[in-house]
């Protein structure tokens, strides 16, 4: 299972390696990392099968997360790859513009990573 | 025997004389006196027509008008007189003499009773004539008196006048250094009045900050949490293969931790700097130059405004482009004023392509334009160096452009105004660009604008280095 990372906080590739350290280890999950949404679209372009999860935070410099959702739900269709939401600010707005654009799931920092795992398994 | 007129005539013109002397000086007590020596004069010359005795009468004259001469010649008062009574003496000498000649030897006066009047009358008429001289004289003393009296007068007048007029310039200066002493209080009141405006300013900015900050550690905050917790599972991984004696192992695990361990305290001073920085936009400002890293200091006004304005506008985006000259390491600035007029030109920045990103949205809506690029907000912050030509030292130079709307040709000029604002109350206090403009102006540098109205807009900060 491919998951997509993608937030502007570049600690962030380091603390999933370490997190899912047992994971990556087994291989039952394998991840990739965008620091953009720009990187993320140029990343689903080469590897537009391989990955089933994407994982964006909203607020970047640049493309927002939120554009890059309706990016990758307009875009990327067959299959179409879950594509979870993480925001730090837990605003109703921005739930529901991510549901509206057809976001999978909505997060709000900080991560709960037992949950996380829960949902990655899950899907 | 005749009546003495002539003794009578000579007491007049002497004791009025002098009245008239008197009474024209200091010397107004005398005045009673000689009236009552006239009214004598007067009573004797009665005497002798009621009395027929002319005999005895004649000596009391003598005696009378002695009396006067000598008594008026003693005054040391009356020296100004003293001419004028000396002419009498002669006279009154020589019919002195033929009297007493007359009781002594008859007969001898009789024989030259021609020569005694002959001078009695010659010293008569020296008399009239020293006295008309002397009344000449006085007269003209006299005008010469009156004109001086009128002098003075007209100089007491000038006096009066003057200190009246001292008066109200006292008057005056007391109202003036009370209207300005009025003023002064207003001048006062009004630099409190600034300096609270500042204030609240500063606060309203820090405000607009406050949810920059919290977004902005909260980041750095979620990385100490995490590595620390994962840190805490690496130890105890360790532990496990320590007693399998997985040593190869062992060695991975020390070395993750101890590379969290960094990030975790990399994360720490991240929190701890914006903290700091927060601290030092709303403390009161030290006022001392220090040297600066710009990049680093324009940077981080950028993301706190941008987050902080996320945190109240939920839809804003841009792109934020930043292009720093890395060789410019440090300039002597004081940071929080320099970050303060830097915040004021992105916060303005963010605005404005908010608002033209609102007014696009709407005619995108409308129209149904589909296909057209959408609008991009973007904001581009950029440091550069101003390399030294001839005469004129190197500078630096911070500029944010943005794509907004731009500022229209008749709002140019009132933009570095205190109070003036395009923006609906509450949005808008009109004093970012003035206090930035201070700010800059202080550190000896200048802001500039450049505008392209419907395009955008771009502040720069130039400083000498
Ligand atoms: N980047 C910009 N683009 C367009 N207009 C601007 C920009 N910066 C400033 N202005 C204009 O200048 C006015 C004064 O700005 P400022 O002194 O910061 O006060 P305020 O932001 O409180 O209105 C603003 O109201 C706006 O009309
Ligand atoms: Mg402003």
């Amino acid at each position: 299972m491919k998951i997509l990372v993608v937030d502007d906080e570049r600690d962030i590739q380091t603390l999933f390696e370490q997190r899912f350290r047992k994971e990556i280890k087994e291989k039952s999950m394998e991840f990739a990392f965008a620091f953009s949404g720009e990187e993320a679209l140029t990343y689903l372009n080469l590897h537009e099968h391989e990955t089933v999860l994407i994982l964006s935070d909203i607020n970047m410099p640049g493309m927002s997360g939120l554009e890059l959702l309706r990016q990758i739900k307009e875009k990327y269709l067959k299959p179409p790859p879950v594509v979870m939401i993480i925001t730090a600010y837990g605003d109703a707005e921005s739930f529901d513009k991510a549901k509206q654009l057809g976001a999978d799931d909505f997060l709000t920092k900080p991560v709960d990573f037992t949950y996380l795992k829960e949902k990655f398994k899950q899907s | 025997m005749s009546l003495s007129v002539a003794p009578l005539v000579v007491s007049l013109i002497v004791t009025n004389r002098i009245r008239k002397y008197v009474r024209t000086s200091i010397l107004k007590h005398w005045e009673q006196p000689l009236k009552y020596a006239l009214f004598l004069s007067v009573m004797l010359f009665a005497a002798e027509v009621i009395f027929s005795e002319t005999e005895v009468i004649k000596w009391v004259w003598h005696a009378y008008l002695i009396a006067i001469i000598v008594f008026a010649l003693k005054q040391d008062e009356l020296r100004l007189l003293r001419m004028f009574i000396v002419a009498f003496i002669p006279f009154e000498l020589f019919s002195l003499l033929g009297d007493l000649t007359q009781l002594i030897n008859d007969s001898f006066f009789k024989d030259h009773e021609n020569y005694f009047n002959n001078a009695t009358g010659f010293s008569f008429f020296w008399m009239a004539a020293i006295l008309y001289s002397q009344n000449r004289q006085f007269k003209a003393a006299e005008k010469e008196r009156i004109k001086r009296q009128h002098e003075d007068e007209l100089n007491r007048a000038i006096a009066i006048r003057k200190v009246e007029l001292e008066v109200l310039v006292a008057e005056r200066t007391s109202e003036l250094t009370e209207q300005k002493e009025e003023l002064e209080n207003a001048l006062d009141e009004l630099r409190a009045t600034q300096t609270q405006l500042i204030q609240s300013e500063k606060m309203a900015s820090l405000g607009e900050l406050t949810a920059g900050i919290a977004h902005e550690i909260q980041n750095p905050l979620n990385f100490v949490n995490n590595f620390s917790e994962v840190n805490a599972e690496l130890i105890e991984e360790m532990q496990e293969e320590i007693e399998k004696g997985n040593m190869d192992e062992v060695k991975a695990l020390a070395k993750d931790i101890a590379d969290n361990e960094q990030k975790i305290k990399h994360h720490g001073k991240r929190a701890d700097a914006i903290v700091k920085g927060m601290l030092q936009h709303s403390r009161s400002n030290s006022g001392i130059k220090e040297p600066t890293n710009i990049n680093a200091l324009a940077d981080e006004y950028l993301r706190l405004a941008y987050h902080g304005l996320r945190a109240k506008d939920k839809s804003f985006n841009v792109t934020m482009e930043t292009h720093f000259d890395k060789s410019i390491i440090s300039v002597n600035i004081i940071p929080q004023d320099m970050g303060r007029a830097i915040l004021n030109l992105i916060t303005n920045a963010f605005y404005a392509v908010n608002e033209k990103n609102k007014l696009q949205r709407d005619i995108e809506r409308s129209e149904n334009r589909q296909g057209l690029p959408p609008y991009q907000p973007t904001v581009s912050l950029r440091t550069s160096r101003i390399s030294p030509t001839k005469g004129v030292a190197g500078k630096v130079k911070i500029s944010v452009r943005d794509n907004g709307n731009g500022i229209p040709q008749n709002a140019l000029d009132k933009i570095f105004q205190p109070f003036f604002t395009t923006k609906p109350t509450g949005e808008g206090t009109g004093l970012g660009l003035s206090l930035s403009y201070d700010i800059v102006k202080a550190h000896g540098g200048e802001l500039k604008v450049d505008t392209n109205e419907g395009q955008g807009a771009e502040f720069s900060i130039i400083l000498p280095v």
